[in-house]
């Protein structure tokens, strides 16, 4: 059903690929020093952006990997796949698992530069955060999958990461909701972003662990689980 | 009264293989398979002996990979049933008494080969050693290169390595070697003949006559959904229209000719006369004592012949 050793390979393979090293360990790093460096005297902002950073280093890589599928899809690895004991769960499964383990490493890695470079937090605080950062990426590890299913195509990482950075926007990752144009700012309160982001952020900001949030995030990951289900059988009923 | 012109061929009922006990290898009854408005599979009775090496012969779109499809448990029939072993398929598969070779696609590039081995190894409980299944694919100097590195030919290996792994009492292999050279053709027909000596049950799916012929004990003739014809390479040939025999005639009397016991049809050509028979020893003593005709030339038909006229002469339902 599920194996332990397809999942380490799984992941060796994912860090093999250079472009996956440089949005898991590069790119996360660069956008906080980028966006956070200007602030870095002021703690409250500087420590607001790094959390924001790790969220969004989480949500790339925790997509790409549950997009990785369609890659697979697409080669007819998935097909080779069905002539294997490992049941269809069994290989979301591991895609789920992969993608909360490399969801670990741009939060640490994140985390990690504020502190080196002066960001002040309780110690409980650091740790709930990250968890936080962390364990929010699951829905996105739902959405990668759910467009891993919906666009079997090699190249569907091209697709995506500009949809991922829209969403950032609306989670107010890279510039303050509050400075959104009135008719985006509507929006985002509904988006998955959001509710990472404030849930991610309420250890500092006090305010964002509301049951709304939670809610929103629990729906949204619900309805790409849903969408995946739905967009699976049709995938092992077509042939 | 035989056509003067075109053979028509004779068409015999499959014959049902002899009942043993156990369950036999595979066993598709009734089935047919629609996609929407297409047939792919019109009604297919097949039963698959264990031991036995059947080819799965029929031009393309006959409905083969449709039906080894089924047979993998990939895909259900619209009606009629599958069984492998007795059993559903999607079981056979997850104990690993199955196993496929699939014509294309199936791998992933990034990987070495000895990995892609390893990997799927992982999946089953019980397999065999990776270097085993690589030594037997002829693979072993080619373990640490990535995947998408690999020729068509060395890629096809690789499945096959992969197929070997549950060492499975059935091997299905779906058009295995097409794109391959004719030395790794060769030596890859040798492997899956040493494999059915062992005792191994083979079902290839193949549009190549001459594969068919050659490494087939029995080979079930498909087209247009249905299967047209199941026996040995030798039954289905003489199943086509016996033999023809030429001969040196000039002025032939055709009609004649025509009404010798056994003659299907007449042809003239010029000075030479082709004439198709299912009993060409009569047809050879009418010609010696009581005609002229000499350079006498007898020619069996060959499994191309039989394939022609028993596939294209059916129309789609």
């Amino acid at each position: 059903m599920f194996s332990p050793t397809y999942l380490l390979m799984d992941l060796r393979r994912s860090l093999r690929n250079r472009r996956t090293l440089i949005f898991l360990v590069v790119m996360p790093v660069l956008f906080f020093f980028a966006f956070a460096g200007p602030y870095q005297s002021k703690n409250d902002i500087y420590t607001y952006i790094m959390v924001s950073m790790a969220v969004y280093g989480a949500m790339i890589a925790t997509t790409s990997t549950g997009a990785s599928v369609a890659v697979e899809r697409s080669l007819g690895w998935t097909r080779q796949l069905r002539l294997t004991p490992l049941r269809p769960a069994g290989y979301v499964l591991t895609k789920v698992l992969g993608a909360l383990v490399l969801g670990v490493v741009p939060v640490v890695l994140v985390l990690a530069a504020g502190r080196l470079t002066g960001a002040q937090l309780g110690a409980t605080i650091w740790l709930e955060c990250a968890v936080a950062s962390w364990a929010c990426s699951l829905v996105f590890a739902a959405f990668g999958l759910f467009m891993g299913y919906l666009v079997p195509a090699e190249n569907v990482m091209q697709f995506i990461g500009p949809l991922l950075a829209l969403l950032s926007f609306f989670g107010g990752l890279f510039i303050p909701l509050d400075q959104l144009p009135s008719a985006l700012r509507e929006i985002a309160p509904w988006t998955p972003t959001y509710a990472v982001g404030e849930i991610a952020r309420s250890p500092i900001t006090h305010d964002g662990l509301t049951a709304g949030n939670v809610a929103l995030l629990l729906a949204w990951t619900a309805l790409f689980a849903v969408g995946t289900g739905l967009l699976f059988r049709r995938d092992t009923a077509r042939v | 009264m035989p056509d003067t012109t075109t053979s028509r061929p004779h068409r015999s009922p499959s014959t049902a293989p002899p009942i043993r006990p156990g369950a036999p290898a595979v066993q598709l009854s009734a089935v047919v398979k629609r996609f929407g408005e297409v047939t792919a599979v019109d009604g297919i009775d097949l039963i698959v002996t264990p031991g036995e090496v059947v080819a799965f012969l029929g031009p393309n779109g006959a409905g083969k990979t449709t039906s080894i499809d089924m047979m993998l448990g990939l895909s259900q029939p619209t009606s009629g049933t599958v069984e492998v072993f007795g059993g559903r398929p999607a079981d056979a598969v997850a104990h690993g008494r199955i196993a496929a070779v699939m014509q294309s696609g199936g791998l992933l590039k990034d990987l070495t080969v000895a990995e892609t081995v390893q990997l799927t190894a992982s999946l089953f409980p019980h397999s065999r050693p990776a270097a085993e299944v690589l030594e037997r694919a002829g693979l072993t100097d080619l373990a640490g290169r990535r995947v998408g590195k690999c020729s068509g030919g060395e890629q096809q290996r690789l499945r096959f390595a992969l197929a070997l792994l549950p060492d499975p009492e059935l091997l299905v292999l779906d058009e295995p070697t097409t794109g391959m050279d004719v030395e790794t053709r060769r030596s890859f027909w040798a492997a899956i003949r040493q494999d059915a000596d062992a005792g191994r049950t083979i079902l290839f799916a193949t549009h190549y006559l001459d594969e068919a012929d050659a490494y087939a004990d029995r080979i079930v003739l498909v087209s247009h959904g249905t299967v047209v014809a199941d026996g040995s390479a030798t039954a289905i040939k003489a199943m086509a229209s016996g033999r023809t025999v030429r001969a040196t005639l000039p002025d032939a009397d055709l009609a004649g000719l025509s009404a010798v016991p056994g003659v299907t049809s007449v042809e003239a050509r010029g000075d030479t006369v082709l004439v198709q028979t299912t009993d060409s020893d009569r047809l050879l003593r009418h010609l010696l004592e009581r005609t002229d005709a000499h350079d006498l030339e007898v020619t069996s038909h060959t499994l191309e012949d039989a394939f022609v006229a028993l596939t294209t002469d059916r129309s789609p339902r």
